[in-house]
């Protein structure tokens, strides 16, 4: 298997997530995922995959705006991926 | 002074223009329906907005619209109607807009519901209630100077013989002196600056999460507090030596006055103490014409509401008598055989103390 | 792809050189924190009207009118001059402020307890007057600031406080279709159902608003759009259920889709077929 490239990443804004858990099956590439962390207020919040693409549908779904979408200039890929 | 045969409706409408509105909205009703008709006639012509509402519930919606703006706006209707806005006014009341409201009643029947309001909360809407049409201008525009003045609403008090009564009178614009800008109105100008306006009856700021309801209703009890402080207005007319002050108001309180002139004439001590402004009651000024009075008698057409206000002002000091009553036409517009000079004299006559004698 | 799969750091910005595609927040939002429940629609509509706003370049003339729901909170953030109006009448508000300022972008930010229960006489009669206003629906099938209880939209069958075994036809009656009054009146410019339950229900919803709002701006007339949000609180479903119950309970009743734009006007039922041949065509061949 070739290693895992993004095109893009996300930032999240961990403290205003609320772990609606939204964002994981509007993710076309499926690369979000909920993790065990949780924030401040005690919600789980997502956690990111290689492989993301910077569409922005996580940005579009979310009702916190926990969302920056960025995309690479250059793809990036992820050592270690198998 | 150019002065016309207008019937009240048309002279209180053409005053509201002189004032400045540009804004009326309004649901059919007699005897209200023709001021409606008059603005939409006439504020067209003058570049303003008359919208014949759905309902009356719309109508003060779209002068809510209108106010928030920053227009000089106003609705009305009689007091079945205004019972289907109170919520609105209530709101309207605390979202300090300056609302003209012009509750042309059906007699004298809605004087409870005028000054106390049927709305929910702590609220008070300034009330002015003339006696004939050339004080109908006058308040008109008084009207929307107050309202400006307190971002308050501020209401006229006509009726149905007010509505159609053609009087000769001449329709001038009176300067009541500068205003402050209205900051507060929304234009869209400010979206994005940080600092965008939000008209609203909760105290909402921008940017600001929650409201604070008790600050809020605090400071808009003392606004009126202020209001009920400065705006009282009167007339006490051959008060100062009489036995029997008559209390009246609006349109009756103008037979009221014709019965105390004739009966001076015959020699009876008589005064009349007419409330200009219903809200806020201008109780001192009655109690001190009432100083050396032995009797006061209530002319209202009415099952007793202004005399709860009259018995307030004067907390037992002088007798008080109610020679009013209910009375009306066959169609319960309001015009009933009280309203006729003999009738009231009558009344009055038939109120006044034995000379010489104890109360 | 393993479970164990490292992730990729999310709590800063990239350091390799990157382009910035998407903010946290529109420019016309003054905060993020607020507190309408997770999973909520109303942020995700809300954000594509404040969006199309400032892509239309109008925030400097854009005057909402909001109604009373679990929104109105919200709007406190909202960076646009804001009038306040009571349950269900934003419309007759909108229409007295347009008609004293036509040059303003003026809408309506309503909920469907708001605007189509103790509402719907206000936004009939504005759309048949064709006032130049365009009024927002966040149709969320229940009254959600005051519990969860039935509105004129809810579906039948649906569950809410005061429909704990399901609306009922007999009993409560039929489910009201706003839409489907609003288009066929002459006043109306553009009547649309859109919805934000998935990614791309979001992006066809944000090219409603904005052609609702080019409506208003041409002077076409009234314009209206629904948003199908979801309210997972009010519908007794986990936040993550929410998109698919708006899927399968709301949308058959209220479909998605444009009823009105200029010579076009259809029905709900109209939608509803044309959705389905539309579903049925992107299926791909049995054999």
């Amino acid at each position: 298997m070739s290693a895992l490239v993004s095109r893009g990443t996300v930032v999240l804004d961990a403290e205003r997530c609320k772990g609606c858990e939204l964002c994981i099956p509007a993710c076309p590439p499926r690369v979000l995922r909920m993790s065990t962390t949780r924030n401040a207020n005690g919600y789980a919040v997502p956690e990111l995959l290689p492989g993301c693409t910077g569409c922005g549908a996580c940005l579009l779904v979310c009702p916190d705006f926990c969302f920056e979408i960025y995309q690479y200039e250059t793809p990036v890929s992820h050592p270690g991926t198998p | 002074m150019t002065r016309a045969l207008l019937e009240g409706s048309e002279a209180i409408a053409r005053a509201a223009l002189a004032a400045g509105c540009r804004f009326f909205a309004g649901y059919p009703m007699t005897p209200f329906t023709e001021l409606l008709e008059h603005f939409a006639e006439l504020l067209p012509e003058r570049g303003g907005v008359c919208i014949n509402a759905e309902s009356e519930l719309e109508a003060i919606g779209m002068a809510w619209g209108a106010l928030a703006t920053g227009a000089r706006a106003a609705t009305g209707s009689t007091g079945q109607g205004i019972a289907l806005m109170q919520e609105s006014l209530s709101e309207i009341t605390r979202a300090e807009l300056p609302l003209v409201l012009f509750h042309m009643a059906r007699g004298q029947y809605d004087y409870t519901q005028a000054t106390r309001g049927g709305g929910h909360g702590d609220y008070r809407h300034v009330v002015l209630a003339p006696v004939d049409l050339r004080e109908a201008v006058a308040l008109t525009q008084l009207a929307f100077h107050l309202a400006d003045r307190w971002r308050n609403p501020v209401q006229l008090y006509g009726d149905f013989l007010l509505a159609h009564t053609f009087e000769s009178v001449a329709v001038e614009p009176l300067e009541f002196g500068a205003l402050p800008e209205k900051d507060w109105a929304v234009d869209g100008s400010l979206g994005g600056s940080g600092h965008s306006r939000n008209v609203n009856p909760i105290g909402m700021r921008k940017g600001v999460k929650g409201i604070e309801p008790e600050a809020f209703w605090k400071r808009l009890a003392a606004k009126h507090e202020a209001i009920a402080a400065a705006e009282a207005r009167w007339e006490a007319h051959r008060c100062d030596d009489a036995d029997l002050v008559v209390v009246a108001f609006g349109s009756l309180a103008r037979f009221a006055r014709h019965a105390v002139e004739a009966l001076r004439v015959g020699g009876a001590r008589v005064g009349l103490f007419r409330p200009v402004t219903l809200w806020p009651f201008p109780a001192q000024a009655l109690a001190r014409a009432a100083t050396g009075a032995r009797r006061i008698a209530v002319l209202e057409q009415n099952a007793g509401q202004m005399i709860d206000d009259v018995r307030l002002a004067l907390l037992g000091a002088v007798p008080v008598e109610a020679i009013g009553g209910i009375s009306s036409d066959e169609a319960g517009f309001g015009v009933g055989d009280l309203y006729a000079p003999d009738e009231v004299r009558r009344r009055v006559e038939g109120a006044l103390p034995a000379p010489g004698g104890a109360r | 792809m393993s479970d164990r799969s490292p992730t990729v750091p999310i709590d800063r910005p990239p350091s390799e050189p990157a382009r910035r595609l998407g903010h946290f927040k529109p420019r016309l939002l003054l905060d993020t924190d607020h507190d309408l429940c997770p999973g909520c629609g109303e942020p995700v509509a809300i954000r594509l009207l404040l969006d199309v706003i400032e892509e239309l370049g109008c925030a400097e003339r854009a005057i909402g009118v909001v109604g009373i729901g679990c929104y109105t909170a919200f709007t406190s953030a909202m960076d646009v001059d804001l009038v306040q109006a009571l349950h269900g009448r934003a419309p007759s508000v909108a229409t007295g402020a347009k008609r004293m300022r036509p040059d303003a972008l003026i809408f309506t930010l309503q909920g469907d307890g708001d605007m189509v229960n103790e509402g719907l006489q206000e936004v009939v009669h504005t759309a048949a007057r064709g006032e130049v206003v365009t009024c927002v629906l966040l149709n969320n099938g229940v009254f959600g600031e005051t519990g969860g209880h039935m509105t004129a939209t809810t579906a039948l069958g649906q569950r809410t406080k005061n429909t704990l075994e399901g609306r009922d036809a007999a009993y409560h009656g039929h489910p009201i279709r706003i839409a489907d009054l609003l288009a066929p009146l002459g006043g109306s410019a553009y009547v649309a159902r859109g919805s934000v339950h998935d990614a791309t229900s979001v992006v066809k919803t944000k090219a409603m608003l904005r052609r609702a709002f080019e409506a208003q701006l041409e002077g076409r007339g009234f314009s209206f759009v629904e948003i199908l949000t979801m309210c997972p609180t009010g519908w007794f479903v986990p936040t993550a259920e929410g998109p698919g119950y708006l899927d399968r309970v709301l949308r058959p009743v209220h479909a998605t889709g444009e009823l009105k734009n200029g010579e076009r006007c259809v029905t709900t039922a109209a939608l509803l077929a044309e959705n389905a041949a539309a579903q049925a065509a992107a299926r791909p061949p049995r054999d």
